[in-house]
C-alpha cells in the first residue's frame, strides 16, 4: 500500500505521540474496567494489545474513538482532547478508522456504497471522487470486481476487507481492529492477516486487539498484555514472546501458544 | 497422512428422481400425503362443492343488473340485484354531495383518476423517477385533491364536508390519516428510544394514551368534547375533526411498529457509522431507518389496513362513510331489503384496496431484500 493510505501530512517529523492515555479509568456501572490506564502512541507505531476475555483490551480501544465514554483521566488524539463535545468527537471520529469483529457492513448498501459513504456525506466529497477512492482501496484489499455486490454475498474474510477499505476511504491517521479474525473461519484469517500486514507496511498508525501471536510476532513493535482493566506488561515482540517478566504474562503465552 | 491417503474426487451432480419432480408428484406429496391430508384435501373440495357453485349462481349467473327500479329484482328473487349498486353507483362512491350535484361528479372521479396514475407506476418496475413520484403523491396530491373535491379555488365551488361521503369520504380519511401518521410515528418511535429522558418520557406517554383507548372514544372525543375547548364561535369541521382523530391514534400504531424495526438493528450498525464520523441524524437517515423501515414493512403496512378499515368507525359521529353509505342506501324506501348486495359491495371495495396495500407491501419487502438476494 502506497500513497493514499499514508498519513496525510507525512511531511511533519515532531515525533509527538498520536495517542496520549493519560490515567485512564472506566466503570460500567460499579464495575472498574479500566485501572489507571498510560499509554502513548506515536506516529506509525503498531501496537497489539492481547489478554484474557474481560481484560479490558476492546473497551480500551473502544475508548479511543469514543464508543466507551471513560469517567476518569484524558485521551488525547492528534492534539484533540476527548470531551462531550459532539464535533470534537465527530472530526476524531473520522480521523480514526475501525474495524469490528462482526464487520458490522451496512447490508442495504452495496460494497462501494459502503466504502463512499462517509465520505460524501461526512468529508463532502463528490460522489465520482468517492467512488474513485472506494475503487482505489477496493482494489488494494483485493476485491474491486465485487464492489456492486452487496455484503451478504460475500464470505467473512471478503467482508471484513471492504470493512478495512471502508474505514481507510476515510483516510485515517490512526486504525483501531477490535478482534478483526475472531468472527471468521480459519481459511479466511489469512487474507484478512495478509491485508493488514499490508496496510502496517504502507506506515499506518496501528492498535490491534488480537490473539494472532503470529502476526504480533511480524508487526508489532510493541505488544501490550492486559488482565483485570491492567496494563501488566508491555515490551517489543522479541522480548515479550522469549522473556516475559510476569508470571501472569507467561501464564497467559503458555495457554495460548499450546494450540 | 498414512501413505495410502488418495485425492479428493469430487463426485459429478446428477438429475433429481423422475418420480420426485412434476405435478404428479407434487400432487401426491401434497395433497395425499398422509392419512390425515386426504381426509382434509376429500372434506376440502367437498365444501367447496356444497358452496361456492350456489354462490357463483346467485352473485353472477343469475343477477340482475338491467333496468332502473327494483322491479326488475323484485321479479328474479334467485339472483342478487347489481342493479341497486349500478343505480347507487354515484352516492356510494362519492357521497350526497356529488350524487345530488351531477355537474360536479367530474370533481371525485378527477382525483381518483390522478390517484390510480400516480400509483399505477409505483408498482411497475421498470418505472424512473419513483422517488419524485411518490414525493408527488405525499405532498403535491393532497394540495390538488382539496383544490378539486373541497374547492373554493379557480371558481370550483365549495362542497359541504358534511355531504362527503362514500368511498370518497374512506379514502381521504385513511389517506390523511396513513400519510400524516407515517412521519409522525417515525419521531414519536426515535422519540421512544432516545437518550434524552425527556423526550422518551414524552414519547412513551403519548403512544401509551393513544393507543390504550379505542378509536370509537376519540371519535367521540373529537367530535363532542373538541368543540368544549374552543370559543363558541369557532365551528370545526367535523371531517376535519375526525382526521385529526385518526392522525393521532394512528401515529401511535405506525410509532410501535417502526419501534419494532429499530429494535431489530444491530447495535454494531450504529457503532460502525459513528466510528466514520457520522452524527445523530445522518446514522438514523442514512444507516438506522432505511433498514429499520424495511424490517417493519410487513407491521407497518399492517396498521395501515386496519386504520383503512376502522375509519368506518366514523359513522358513529354522522359520518356518512362507503360501508354506512351502502347500509343507508339498502334502508331507503326504493331499495329495502337488499342490504347483503350494499354490504358485499362495500366489503369488495374494501378489499380490493386493503388487498392493494398488501400486495404492493410483499413486493417491496422482495425488491428490499438485499440480504438473500443471489445475483
Amino acid at each position: 500500500m502506497t500513497s493514499t493510505t499514508a498519513p496525510k501530512n507525512s511531511i511533519d517529523t515532531d515525533n509527538a505521540p498520536i495517542i496520549t492515555i493519560d490515567k485512564l479509568n472506566k466503570w460500567y456501572g460499579k464495575f472498574h474496567v479500566l485501572k489507571d490506564i498510560d499509554l502513548s502512541v506515536n506516529k506509525t507505531e503498531k501496537i497489539v494489545i492481547c489478554g484474557p476475555s474481560g481484560s479490558g483490551k476492546s473497551t480500551l480501544i473502544r475508548c479511543i474513538n469514543r464508543l466507551e465514554v471513560h469517567q476518569e483521566g484524558s485521551i488525547i488524539v492528534d492534539g484533540t482532547e476527548l470531551t462531550d463535545d459532539v464535533k470534537h468527537i465527530n472530526e476524531i471520529r473520522s480521523d480514526v478508522g475501525m474495524v469490528f469483529q462482526h464487520f458490522n457492513l451496512f447490508p442495504h448498501l452495496t460494497v462501494l456504497e459502503n466504502c463512499t459513504l462517509a465520505p460524501i456525506w461526512v468529508r463532502k466529497k463528490s460522489k465520482i471522487e468517492a467512488d474513485e477512492i472506494g475503487m482505489e482501496l477496493l482494489t488494494k484489499v483485493r476485491i474491486p470486481d465485487q464492489a456492486h455486490k452487496y455484503p451478504g454475498q460475500l464470505s467473512g474474510g471478503q467482508q471484513q476487507r471492504v470493512a478495512i477499505a471502508r474505514a481507510l476511504c476515510m483516510q485515517p491517521r490512526v486504525m483501531l481492529f477490535d478482534e478483526p479474525t475472531s468472527a471468521l473461519d480459519p481459511e479466511m484469517i489469512k487474507e484478512v492477516l495478509e491485508t493488514m500486514i499490508e496496510l502496517a507496511e504502507s506506515g499506518m498508525t496501528m492498535l490491534v486487539v488480537t490473539h494472532e501471536m503470529g502476526f504480533a510476532n511480524k508487526v508489532a513493535d510493541r505488544v501490550i498484555f492486559m488482565d483485570e482493566g491492567q496494563i501488566v506488561e508491555q515490551n517489543d515482540p522479541g522480548n515479550f514472546f522469549n522473556n516475559p517478566k510476569s508470571d501472569r504474562t507467561k501464564l497467559f503465552l503458555s495457554q495460548i501458544l499450546e494450540h | 497422512m498414512s501413505e495410502n491417503s488418495t485425492n479428493f474426487i469430487k463426485i459429478p451432480d446428477r438429475e433429481p428422481p423422475i418420480n420426485s419432480i412434476g405435478w404428479l408428484a407434487w400432487i401426491r406429496h401434497n395433497l395425499f400425503g398422509s392419512t390425515t391430508n386426504t381426509i382434509i384435501t376429500v372434506l376440502f373440495f367437498y365444501f367447496f362443492y356444497l358452496y361456492i357453485p350456489p354462490f357463483v349462481d346467485w352473485a353472477i349467473l343469475n343477477a340482475n343488473i338491467s333496468g332502473s327500479d327494483r322491479s326488475v329484482c323484485d321479479a328474479n328473487k334467485e339472483g342478487a340485484c347489481w342493479t341497486f349498486i349500478k343505480v347507487r353507483l354515484d352516492q356510494l362512491l362519492f357521497g350526497l354531495y356529488f350524487a345530488t350535484n351531477p355537474e360536479e361528479i367530474w370533481r371525485p372521479i378527477f382525483v381518483f383518476a390522478l390517484f390510480g396514475m400516480l400509483v399505477v407506476p409505483l408498482v411497475i418496475d421498470s418505472t424512473p423517477h419513483k422517488k419524485w413520484l411518490l414525493m408527488i403523491l405525499l405532498t403535491i396530491y393532497p394540495v390538488i385533491f382539496i383544490a378539486v373535491v373541497y374547492g373554493g379555488v379557480f371558481g370550483i365551488p365549495v362542497s359541504d364536508t358534511g355531504q362527503w361521503g362514500g368511498l370518497l369520504l374512506t379514502f381521504a380519511l385513511a389517506f390523511v390519516g396513513i400519510v400524516l401518521a407515517l412521519p409522525l410515528g417515525i419521531l414519536l418511535a426515535l422519540g421512544r428510544r432516545s437518550e434524552m429522558p425527556i423526550v422518551r418520557a414524552l414519547s412513551i406517554t403519548y403512544i401509551e394514551f393513544w393507543r390504550g383507548t379505542p378509536l370509537i372514544t376519540i371519535l367521540f372525543m373529537a367530535s363532542v368534547m373538541l368543540p368544549l375547548f374552543f370559543p363558541s364561535g369557532v365551528e370545526f369541521d367535523k371531517v376535519v375533526r375526525a382526521m385529526i382523530g385518526i392522525t393521532l391514534f394512528q401515529s401511535a400504531y405506525t410509532a410501535e411498529a417502526v419501534r419494532g424495526g429499530l429494535q431489530a438493528i444491530d447495535k454494531g450498525q450504529n457503532e460502525a457509522s459513528m466510528a466514520l464520523g457520522m452524527g445523530y441524524w445522518r446514522r438514523t437517515m442514512l444507516i438506522v431507518l432505511p433498514q429499520a423501515l424495511k424490517i417493519s414493512i410487513p407491521s407497518i403496512v399492517n396498521t395501515f389496513i386496519a386504520l383503512f378499515k376502522d375509519t368506518s368507525l366514523v359513522s358513529i359521529i354522522g359520518l356518512l362513510d362507503l360501508l354506512k353509505m351502502s347500509q343507508n342506501a339498502s334502508r331507503s324506501l326504493d331499495w329495502n331489503g337488499y342490504d347483503i348486495e350494499g354490504y358485499l359491495f362495500a366489503g369488495f371495495i374494501f378489499w380490493i384496496f386493503c388487498f392493494g396495500m398488501s400486495s404492493y407491501s410483499q413486493k417491496l419487502e422482495q425488491k428490499l431484500d438485499t440480504d438473500r438476494r443471489s445475483e
